[in-house]
């Protein structure tokens, strides 16, 4: 059974580490220097170059100082539990993610 | 038999074949290839013009609010609105809205109160939960949720696998077994609201289908008060087996919608791209294919509409519902198979929405019970009476 959280050890958010990335479909999570989650994203089928684009998007943005990503098909479905998994964990959606809560999210209880 | 539309059949059908070609189709080109959900505005936009085509809550009966029409006209409808590239799961994305649980019509007057019409009006979403980590084919024996009588309540526990929208429902009609002595005889029926204490949506089960999950669920001595119970005690497995056997036919209906679509995409490809200086709808392999597509629609639709026919006849229609769902979904399953043959390497990218229709159309051959449950269905008429 897969792990419900994406606890990968955190990445730079720099130019060198964005371009080794591929363009695959996938999830991703941005923070700050002390590790704060500030969003959480997905990668998906109109993403241009995939991962390697969303996450070059965010580094032009200056968006986040760290990063990590999880490659899945089932991007869409992954990026809405990691959702409901933050807002279980932390009673909230990360900052980045407020527009989201516009959309009925889903309750977990992952124990 | 005559499966000739009637005037008015002719004019709906034609009404949601423009809708989902100049109001739905169009939203796809900013969307995830996987979505299954309109942005809310969007939505509201639709639901609104379904509302308005008095089209709005098929399935829902006319006593309940819904549209006076009938099961046969209901399918030709579900053969058009799945016809987009989301249109098989989430078919115009809810905007013809829909019974929800159906089950909740039996209701008595209190549940209707609490729960039926709040649902009816979209204030509460409910889920349907049979499924077990130790089988769905089989639901009467496969049932290990257990319900205890504790005074007024009933204390249920045990676990459910692959229910859909647990996780953002209000309540969730749960079946447990109630007498562990009985198979199908010893099933309940109960609704448990979604705050219950010892209910827990424990996990999220992703699938093929990206825009969709199920969930897994957890009850832990969860107390449901008696008046809570759907139906009897210990008959339970009736109320689930009469919603898989209605179910089967938009379900098939669904599938056929989406092979139509394939079909009509295969052969403006077809007719377009050239190989070896002439179009591949000269090319025989190509025309079998196309021709082979047909046969799996046609002999699919008509199962569908027979089956319909039958039960808005008020005949017995299991055995012709089983029939349609096995032929529409392992047809369908053929008919997006060969549509990314004949599209070639476009066919298995996100640019076209085979790719999708291929994923989710595997899954349809398990939904609403697999191909071989479907078997197992007609092969229990055919051994005890006549099909036809």
């Amino acid at each position: 059974m897969a792990r419900v959280r994406l606890d990968k050890p955190w990445r730079p958010l720099d130019a060198a580490t964005v371009a080794d990335l591929r363009g695959e479909l996938g999830v991703y999570q941005l923070a700050d220097d002390a590790g704060r989650l500030l969003r959480i994203g997905y990668a998906g089928g109109r993403s241009l170059f995939g991962l390697r684009g969303e996450l070059g998007a965010a580094l032009a943005a200056n968006e986040a100082a760290r990063f990590r990503v999880e490659v899945t098909a089932q991007y869409l479905s992954r990026y809405e539990e990691l959702l409901m998994v933050h807002k279980a964990d932390f009673g909230d959606l990360p900052p980045g993610n407020a527009a989201d809560g516009r959309r009925r999210l889903g309750r977990l209880s992952p124990g | 038999m005559d499966f000739e539309m009637s005037e008015e059949q002719a004019l709906i059908v034609e009404q949601v074949r423009r809708f989902v070609r100049d109001e739905v189709a169009p939203l796809e080109a900013n969307l995830d290839p996987d979505a299954s959900r309109l942005e809310p505005e969007d939505q509201a936009r639709l639901t609104k013009m379904t509302r308005e085509m008095g089209l709005y809550g098929l399935g829902i009966p006319p006593e309940f609010g819904g549209p006076e029409i009938d099961i046969v006209t209901q399918t030709l409808i579900a053969m058009e609105t799945s016809q987009h590239r989301a249109g098989l799961y989430s078919p115009c994305y809810g905007a013809f809205g829909g019974a929800g649980l159906a089950q909740l019509f039996e209701a008595d007057d209190y549940q209707k109160e609490r729960y039926l019409f709040p649902m009816l009006r979209g204030e509460k979403r409910g889920f349907f939960g049979l499924t077990e980590p130790s089988g769905g084919s089989d639901p009467a024996r496969a049932i290990r949720t257990k319900a205890v009588r504790d005074g007024d309540d009933w204390l249920i526990t045990g676990t459910k696998i692959f229910i859909s929208g647990a996780d953002v429902a209000d309540f969730g009609i749960v079946f447990a077994r109630t007498d562990a002595s009985k198979g199908r005889g010893g099933v309940t029926c109960f609704i448990v609201d979604a705050d219950t204490p010892g209910f827990h949506v424990r996990r999220v089960v992703h699938t093929l289908r990206s825009g969709h999950y199920g969930t897994e669920l957890q009850f832990e001595e969860a107390r449901v008060p008696h008046r809570n119970v759907l139906g009897e005690v210990n008959r339970g497995f009736a109320i689930a087996n009469d919603r898989l056997t209605r179910q089967r036919i938009p379900y098939a209906a669904g599938c056929i919608g989406v092979a139509i679509k394939a079909q009509a995409m295969c052969i403006d490809y077809a007719k377009q791209r050239e190989t070896f200086g002439a179009a591949l709808a000269t090319r025989q392999a190509v025309q079998w294919m196309v021709v082979d597509n047909e046969i799996d629609i046609r002999t699919a639709r008509w199962a569908t509409l027979a089956a319909a026919c039958k039960a808005k006849r008020g005949e017995p229609y299991r055995a012709d519902a089983a029939m349609a769902k096995l032929l529409a979904s392992e047809g369908a399953s053929r008919v997006v198979d060969r549509a990314i043959q004949i599209h070639g390497g476009y066919g298995v990218t996100k640019d076209f929405p085979f790719e999708r229709w291929y994923r989710e159309m595997r899954i349809r051959r398990i939904g609403e019970g697999p191909s071989e449950v479907q078997r197992i269905v007609m092969a229990r008429e055919l051994f005890d009476q006549a099909l036809y």
